[in-house]
Formats: C-alpha cells, sequence, structure tokens
C-alpha cells in the first residue's frame, strides 16, 4: 500500500498540472481541477503518515533499479509530516488565491498559468520531501524554485521583476552550490544515495567530510535564509501577490530547514559544525527581528519576523540531541502553518485598508473586527503567548537548551526568549496602528459639527458650535483667526491637524474617495467588502493553526519519534536497503 | 590512472570569471556570469566520475574500461534546468529593459527609506513642544493651565509647524466620539 501511495504526492500535481495547462480558458474548471488535485495530494498525504507513524520509515526504487542505482523515495516520520502540513497550507493558499481570482479576476495573470505553476511548487516541495538521493533532492529544489520564479513575477510589474531579479540569481547561486557539493560528494564516495553516503562519508578524512557538509550548508542555509545568508528575502517576498509570499513564506523555506535537518543527522551525524550552526542561529534571530522592528510595512515585518525565527529552528538542529530535534520539527510545523496564515491576513488588510503600510493604516479593528480577530491570534501565536502552538514549540526549543547545558546553548536560550518578546513587540506595533488607532479615513472630519463631535469635551472647551474651524479644515495651512477666542484656537487648531491627517490619509487608502470628495460628510466611506471564500479560506487557517494547540499533544509525540528515527538513523537505513522488492 | 590538470584550471578559471561576472550590476553581465558557473560546475560533476573512458551500457567496452554514464546522466539534468533557467533570465532582463530601460539590479527603495528614517528617542522630546494634552501629567504646564494666553501661544506655534506635515508621529486626531 505504502508503495502505491508515495510516489503519488509528486505525481499529482504534475498530472494536475498538465490538467490545467490545458483547460487554461476554463477559469473554472481550472480552479476546480487544481483543488482537487492538492485535495487528493492532502489525503494521501495523511495517510502516508499514519503509515508512516504506523509501520515505520519506507522506500520505494522508482523505476524497479535495484538500490544504489535508481532513484529512491523514502517516507519516514519526518517526511510525511511535512508532506501533510505543507499540503494543508498548500491547499488553504489555493482556496484563498481562488477567490481572490474570482473578486478580481484574472487581468495580472493574463495566461491563467497561476495554477498550474503553483501545482508544479507543491510537486516540488513533495519531491524535496520525500528524495532518498541527493540529486533528486537537487532536482526537487529546481521543480520548486522554477516555479517559484514564475509565480513571483508574475504579471511582470516593474517591482516584481526587480525583486524577481534579486531572488532568482540569488536562488541560482545556491543551486549552484549544491550541484557542485553533489559533483564533490560523488567524487569522493562514488554515489548520491543518502543512506549509502551515510556509510560512506563517515570513511572519509574529517577534513574532506567538513568541507562536503559545510558546501551542502551554505547551499541549504541560502534556501533556508540563514544569517548572513537571509538578506534576499525582506527584499524579494513582499511585492509578489499575496497568496505566493503566503506560500513562499511558509513552506520555501522550510524545504532548505528540512535538508539540513536531513544533512545534519542521516549524512554528517559526527555534529563538526554544531557550534557554526549555533551561531547563525543567534545570529538570525536578533538580526532578523531587530529588523522587523524598524520596517513599516506589515509585509516586510512579516517577512523579518521569518528570518528571525528560522533561527529557533536552526537553533534546535544544532542542539543535536533528540529533544532539540524534536521541538525543531514541532516548531517547522508550527510556523509553517503560522507564517502562511499571517501573510494571507496581510493580503486581506491590503484589499480592507487599500496598503500594508502601517503609517496609512487605522481602525481596522473597527472597520471590520472580523479581520481583527484573524490577524491578532496568530500574530500572539507567532510571538508565543502561552495556550498557542508558538509557546509550545518555543517552550521544548528553550527547555532542550537548557538540557544540553554549556554556554553557547544557554546564550541562545537567553536570546530565544528576548527574540520571543521583540516578536510580541513587532506584532503589537502592526496591531496598534493598524487596528487599533482611529480611522485614518475619516471623511467627516470635514465640518464643524463633525470636527466638534470628533473632538469631544475635552479638546474643545466650549459646547458643540465652535464658529470658526472651517477654515483651518479645508485650507489646512494653519491660518488662526487672531481676534478668536480661546475656544475658536482650540477648535481650529484641532481642526488644522485634523486636516492635515485627511488629506494625509486621503491618499493612502485607495478605496476610500478624498475627503473633499464626499458628498455627505455623514456618509460612511465605502469599504470594499472582503470577499467570501478569501475570509472563510484565512479562517480555515487560523483554525488550523489553533488546532495545532489544540492538538500539541499527540503532534509533539509524533515529532519525538521522529527526532528519535532520526537520531538513529537506522530506520532509515533498513527502509532503503530492507524493502528494496517493492516496486509499484 | 593519469591525472590531468587541463579539466581542474579550466573549471577553476569558468569559477573565477563567473563570480566575477557575478558581481556586476549589469543584468546581461550577471547572466554570463551565471552561464559560467553552471559550465564550470557541468564540467566538475563529470569530472568527478574518474577518467574517460570507452562508452558505457550500449556493451561494446569492457565493464572496468567504460566512463562512468552515471556523472553524465547527472550533467545531463543539470545542463537542461541550467539552459531552462538561462532562458528565463533572459526574458527577465527583456523585460526589465522594456519596463525601466535599464538592465541593472534594481534598489530596494522601501529598505533605503526605512534606513534613511531618523530614530525620535522619547526622552529626547521636547515637553514645551507638545500640545498640552499630549504632555505627560507631571509637565510644569499643566499644573497651571489657566494661563489661556500660554496655551494660546503654544497652540499657534503648533498649527502653524505642523499644518503641513502629513505625518502621523506628529500627534493622533482625537479619538473621542468617531463619529459612527
Amino acid at each position: 500500500m505504502i508503495s502505491v501511495l508515495t510516489p503519488l504526492p509528486v505525481l499529482l500535481p504534475l498530472l494536475g498540472a498538465a490538467g490545467a495547462l490545458l483547460v487554461g480558458r476554463h477559469p473554472w474548471t481550472q480552479r476546480t481541477l487544481s483543488i482537487l488535485v492538492l485535495s487528493a495530494v492532502l489525503t494521501v498525504s495523511v495517510l502516508l503518515l499514519l503509515l508512516a507513524d504506523a509501520g515505520g520509515a519506507a522506500a520505494i526504487s522508482v523505476g524497479g533499479w535495484p538500490v544504489p542505482l535508481g532513484i529512491v523515495l523514502v517516507v519516514d516520520r519526518l517526511s510525511a509530516l511535512m508532506l501533510v502540513v505543507a499540503t494543508t497550507v498548500g491547499l488553504g493558499v489555493l482556496v484563498f488565491a481562488v477567490g481572490q481570482g474570482s473578486a478580481d479576476g484574472d487581468e495580472e495573470t493574463p495566461l491563467s498559468i497561476f495554477h498550474p505553476t503553483f501545482l508544479v511548487l507543491m510537486a516540488g516541495v513533495a519531491n524535496a520531501f520525500l528524495a532518498g538521493d541527493l540529486f533528486n533532492l537537487y532536482v526537487g529544489f529546481e521543480i520548486l524554485l522554477t516555479a517559484s520564479y514564475v509565480l513571483l513575477t508574475l504579471g511582470g510589474s516593474a517591482p516584481r521583476i526587480r525583486a524577481g531579479i534579486t531572488y532568482i540569481v540569488v536562488s541560482l547561486m545556491s543551486s549552484l552550490i549544491f550541484l557542485a557539493a553533489i559533483g564533490l560528494v560523488y567524487a569522493a564516495t562514488g554515489t548520491v544515495n543518502m543512506a549509502q553516503l551515510a556509510g560512506r562519508l563517515a570513511e572519509l578524512p574529517a577534513g574532506i567530510q567538513v568541507l562536503l557538509q559545510s558546501m551542502l550548508l551554505i547551499a541549504f542555509a541560502i534556501k533556508a535564509a540563514i544569517f548572513p545568508l537571509s538578506a534576499w528575502l525582506p527584499d524579494s517576498y513582499p511585492t509578489a501577490p499575496a497568496p505566493v509570499t503566503a506560500v513562499f513564506a511558509g513552506l520555501l523555506t522550510k524545504v532548505g530547514v528540512y535538508a539540513i535537518i536531513r544533512t545534519q543527522t542521516l549524512l554528517f551525524p559526527t555534529g563538526a559544525l554544531d557550534d557554526v550552526l549555533m551561531w547563525a542561529a543567534l545570529a538570525t534571530m536578533l538580526i532578523g527581528i531587530l529588523g522587523a522592528i524598524a520596517q513599516t510595512d506589515i509585509r516586510r515585518i512579516l517577512s523579518f519576523t521569518l528570518v528571525s525565527h528560522i533561527g529557533y529552528m536552526v537553533f534546535g538542529i544544532a542542539l543535536a540531541t533528540a529533544a532539540g530535534l524534536a521541538g525543531a520539527i514541532f516548531y517547522v510545523v508550527h510556523h509553517i502553518a503560522i507564517q502562511t496564515t499571517l501573510f494571507l491576513v496581510a493580503g486581506l488588510v491590503e484589499r480592507q485598508g487599500g496598503s500594508t503600510a502601517i503609517d496609512r493604516l487605522g481602525g481596522l479593528a473597527k472597520a471590520s473586527p472580523l479581520l481583527a480577530v484573524l490577524f491578532f491570534v496568530p500574530a500572539m501565536n507567532l510571538a508565543g503567548i502561552p495556550p498557542f502552538s508558538g509557546f509550545i514549540g518555543k517552550l521544548g526549543l528553550l527547555q532542550a537548551g537548557v538540557q544540553g547545558g554549556g554556554w553557547l546553548p544557554l546564550t541562545l536560550v537567553a536570546a530565544g526568549a528576548v527574540t520571543s518578546l521583540l516578536t510580541l513587540l513587532a506584532v503589537s506595533r502592526v496591531w496598534t496602528r493598524a487596528f487599533w488607532r482611529p480611522p485614518t479615513q475619516s471623511p467627516v472630519l470635514d465640518t464643524d459639527q463633525a470636527a466638534a463631535d470628533e473632538a469631544g469635551p475635552d479638546l474643545v472647551p466650549e459646547p458643540v458650535g465652535a464658529p470658526a474651524s472651517g477654515d483651518g479644515a479645508t485650507g489646512g495651512d494653519g491660518r488662526l483667526p487672531n481676534g478668536a477666542t480661546a475656544a475658536d484656537d482650540a477648535g481650529s487648531r484641532a481642526a488644522a491637524r485634523r486636516a492635515a491627517w485627511a488629506r494625509h490619509t486621503a491618499v493612502a487608502t485607495a478605496s476610500t474617495p478624498p475627503a473633499d470628495q464626499m458628498g455627505d460628510p455623514r456618509v460612511e466611506p465605502p469599504l470594499r467588502p472582503l470577499p467570501s471564500v478569501m475570509v472563510a479560506s484565512t479562517a480555515a487557517m487560523v483554525a488550523v493553526t489553533v488546532a495545532l494547540t489544540a492538538l500539541a499533544g499527540p503532534l509533539y509525540e509524533i515529532a519525538d519519534r521522529a527526532a528519535e528515527d532520526l537520531r538513529g538513523r537506522g530506520p532509515y537505513l533498513e527502509a532503503v536497503f530492507g524493502d528494496v522488492g517493492e516496486t509499484p | 590512472m593519469t591525472p590531468t590538470v587541463v579539466l581542474p584550471v579550466i573549471i577553476g578559471g569558468l569559477y573565477a570569471a563567473g563570480v566575477y561576472l557575478l558581481l556586476d550590476r549589469s543584468l546581461t553581465r550577471v547572466l554570463l556570469g551565471f552561464l559560467l558557473l553552471g559550465n564550470a560546475t557541468n564540467l566538475l560533476v563529470l569530472s568527478s566520475g574518474g577518467p574517460a573512458g570507452g562508452p558505457p551500457i550500449i556493451g561494446v567496452t569492457e565493464p572496468g574500461e567504460m566512463s562512468d554514464p552515471l556523472t553524465q546522466a547527472l550533467v545531463l539534468t543539470a545542463i537542461v534546468i541550467t539552459f531552462g533557467i538561462a532562458a528565463f533570465l533572459l526574458a527577465m532582463i527583456y523585460r526589465s529593459w522594456r519596463l525601466v530601460r535599464q538592465e541593472v539590479v534594481g534598489v530596494d527603495e522601501e529598505d533605503r527609506r526605512v534606513a534613511r528614517r531618523e530614530g525620535i528617542h522619547a526622552d529626547e522630546l521636547d515637553p514645551d513642544d507638545l500640545a498640552p494634552e499630549d504632555r505627560s501629567a507631571a509637565h510644569a504646564d499643566s499644573l497651571h493651565s489657566s494661563s489661556l494666553e500660554g496655551d494660546r501661544a503654544a497652540e499657534h506655534a503648533l498649527a502653524e509647524r505642523y499644518a503641513g506635515i502629513p505625518s502621523d508621529d506628529v500627534d493622533l486626531p482625537p479619538t473621542r466620539g468617531a463619529a459612527r
């Protein structure tokens, strides 16, 4: 059974992509097809996880070639778990994209290439998770990267091309380093099969081992955005369409983290570079989160928190204990879901407020309480507030770090706690500015009555009806009537401030006409209603992140068992060398 | 087996030239650099299969004298991938030229803007520059704010100074009774 199911997560999306390309002229057929395919992959992945968790790892050799020669796909607990999470967020994002596409029309993607490319991306991700040899891992990376190049530059507008070029050149560098590392590994050992490498690499001189390990780690660290190889990420992610950014942020960096886990546990279990990884994790956490605090755009803040939290996972890997690995695996699962959800919410915020710059947003909590809830829950989860899975993941990692002992792990524990606090600061800045502060697009600020109402009794000492505020409000030039009473002055000063405010925000909110064009000052600004499919898919993703909290117990147990497997290496090697006979 | 020095020298030369070109701002040079690096890597993978021998698999050579077929298969895959990506990159460069009439690596404007921002420490704010309602409760002015003259002068100054400045850092609009 497992030998039939294993190739499906790669095969189904590729076939689905071909089908989606064929029916490109019928948008609804295409959308239905893509969703059906990903739902099928999700079902298969869940089955694989159940089978792998019950029966241990399994390997199948594609095409029936004997094991060291042919391509091997391996399912163990880690890869099955990653598949389930990846497909879940992929499906959520796809539904979100369908909602956005049906609300906006497809003018940004005239060739309706989004769905086929997205499915190819998912196939590449699945291939990378299942790959049993280094070269197949490289091919999986290339599939998902090539798809991501297309998705990132969708529509080919100037900002996307600019961001895309940075992203592509950096990704190409990492691919070339990876390929060169594969060549060197092959030259040194005569195989690229990971299970075989596990035995042969250990026989090499220590210096060559460290060289090969560091080349592989550099290649994966670029993909995973580990400092100092992370600068490309906040530069290139924020310009892409919301669903694309969401799936990139959730999945692509985690594929790099997954590859690092495999390299560190299966190929190089000696831990020669663990200290280097510790330092990298420390720098990634702190520098990433400091970057997030400096930013004023929601997507860029989220991009920097993404970089920062990669540091937690690297920390867990660098500890090289079962507890550390389990914490890292749990954190990967949590972070894939949470980061995707937050980027989807950022997409909704952009639709509602017309911008993602927090200087220009305001009053979203009042304008759309549902959106506020959708942001608040995953944001607190990201920051690691106790009931949520973010807290559980961080707690697990920090406990593992304290168990590890030594001054370097303890430093990282402290840095992890600080990073968590600073994450809270970063997301609460978004919360207070974009959601909590008074609405910035208030056209009612234009009239005396409204100004007085707005000001409230403590700003305007005299009762309502102060006569002079109209001038200030319309001109906004700070002109003050000299002979006015104190009340007038207070009114006009406040009005001048409000006028400047209104002018400022009128440009900012794309969906709202400028204040002076509003006929009736009492009319509410016509907020674009959020398409229900987008809200529903985002809400479903938020529900998934909350479910991660509820299911944290069983999930952490799976992560524990996966970490045991990884530490022991036995199940993986047995699966590859023992189950050779089974071919599909 | 006689070690050959030709391949390592070629590979090293291609890597050096490729990295040099990749560091340029012009995208065409970046593309050329990428092609050189790709070819250097392909040669590296090919040479990792050991010295060249007879044609493998088809059965005209003794197994001991065959070339390694695996590296050739790997290189074929890598060449195809490199070729496809190069075509895509070329299209991007052309698109960039069409859009902005330049084919250089762009600047992240938002990043520069954030870097240019000046930090304001709350302790360095002069309370006298703030609107009276923004001052802290312990500020001396708020203790005897019945002196309307002082307030009015401050308000004049404020309104003139900030009327044209569209920044939310200056102050916030009133929150009370937001007319809903």
